[in-house]
């Protein structure tokens, strides 16, 4: 079942990029003149894209490093104690919103050291597949347009993220 | 975005001269500065690929049908987007490539969809109300599958790997309804 699934998955691509050519033929454009074109925008938006990227990538890795991370998941994990909650998933909701690498290679140590059908293993699984790096989204789409006045967007999809891990937290105790 | 990053920068620097990780600080900072780099690269080649594929799909003008068609679905999240907009195929576009989990494929999309949404944009540098649902339900993350989970908990031997799929989908679905519904609520505080 998932192997089909992810099979079709595989398919998606591929089978837009030949419906576009081929579409894009039948109405007479010249397909690799067009693609050209386009292609030519992608450097200036990466240029645009690029400070935005540094700046925030600075400040995670520097969070990471300093401590203040660890100091940040121990607070949670005794704050929130009395929930039960495997320290594993706790870095795992910390560390999913700021770094995708990270949290894959968080997870891949999670799995190794706690074993691939423990609690912590589920609980990191499902805030995982359930939450977005949402540092990186930020920097790279306000990035792209320029905008500087963010109004209450950040605060938004910090307490959505929050609650986002509470429901993936919820939903593993309620399966497993 | 500028708060956050000051909080950021001062607890770290405050952290790492109380704990004495001051070398590993300053290490960091170059490999943030070297990971930028590398993740921007990576990026000028798949952004660059999906600019070519979405010029070929403006001039043949299939996205202007590909909005047309989806147009009803979008427009009930996204109020102020006229007619068939390029913006609505962009957006349906990049919610479909995270619904499917295809990364190299959604970031580009996400992009172009922010820069079709800047050109309804009539004050240029502020955020507006369209582009922050957007990013919401991007940063909510869709996902049908977590291939990449699912993948790891197999490659260790996990007695079922897709035991995963089903809370997966429940807490991905429950969380993205939640962050609209606090991005309704932000909206009502602060108009």
């Amino acid at each position: 079942m998932i192997k089909t699934l992810e099979y079709l998955s595989l398919l998606i691509i591929p089978l837009f990029i030949l419906f576009t050519v081929l579409y894009g033929s039948f109405k007479k454009v010249r397909v690799y003149d067009s693609f050209v074109a386009g292609a030519k925008e992608g450097p200036a938006i990466i240029l645009k894209i690029f400070p935005y990227l540094l700046t925030i990538f600075v400040a995670i890795k520097g969070f990471q490093a300093s401590g203040a991370f660890d100091a940040l998941r121990d607070a949670f994990y005794s704050l929130f104690g009395f929930l039960e909650i495997p320290i594993e998933a706790v870095s795992m909701a910390i560390i999913k919103p700021l770094s995708g690498s990270a949290s894959t290679a968080l997870f891949t140590d999670i799995v190794q050291t706690a074993g691939p059908d423990s609690l912590a293993t589920h609980m990191s699984a499902v805030i995982m597949g359930s939450a977005e790096t949402t540092f990186y989204v930020l920097a790279v789409y306000l990035g792209a347009v320029g905008i500087r006045k963010t109004r209450y967007l950040v605060p938004v999809c910090l307490v959505a993220d929050f609650i986002g891990i509470v429901i993936a937290i919820i939903v593993t105790r309620w399966f497993f | 975005m500028n708060v956050l990053w000051l909080v950021m920068i001062c607890v770290s620097i405050v952290f790492a001269i109380v704990t004495g990780h001051l070398e590993a600080f300053t290490k960091s900072i170059f490999d943030g500065a070297k990971a930028a780099v590398e993740v921007s690269l990576y990026l000028l080649g798949i952004v660059s690929v999906w600019m070519g594929i979405t010029r070929i799909l403006e001039d043949s003008g299939l996205i202007y049908r590909i909005a047309h068609l989806f147009k009803p679905i979008i427009c009930r999240l996204f109020l102020n987007i006229p007619g068939d907009h390029p913006s609505i195929t962009a957006i349906t576009l990049n919610v479909l490539a995270n619904l499917f989990g295809l990364g190299n494929a959604a970031t580009p999309l996400g992009i172009q969809a922010m820069q079709d949404l800047d050109s309804l944009n009539e004050e240029q540098g502020t955020i507006t109300p369209e582009m922050m649902t957007f990013i919401v339900i991007n940063t909510a993350s869709i996902q049908l599958i977590p291939f990449s989970v699912i993948g790891i908990l197999a490659g260790y031997g996990s007695s079922n790997p897709a035991a995963v799929v089903l809370p997966v989908l429940i807490a991905t679905a429950i969380s993205t309804l939640t962050a609209l519904l606090v991005l309704a609520a932000f909206r009502r505080v602060f108009r």
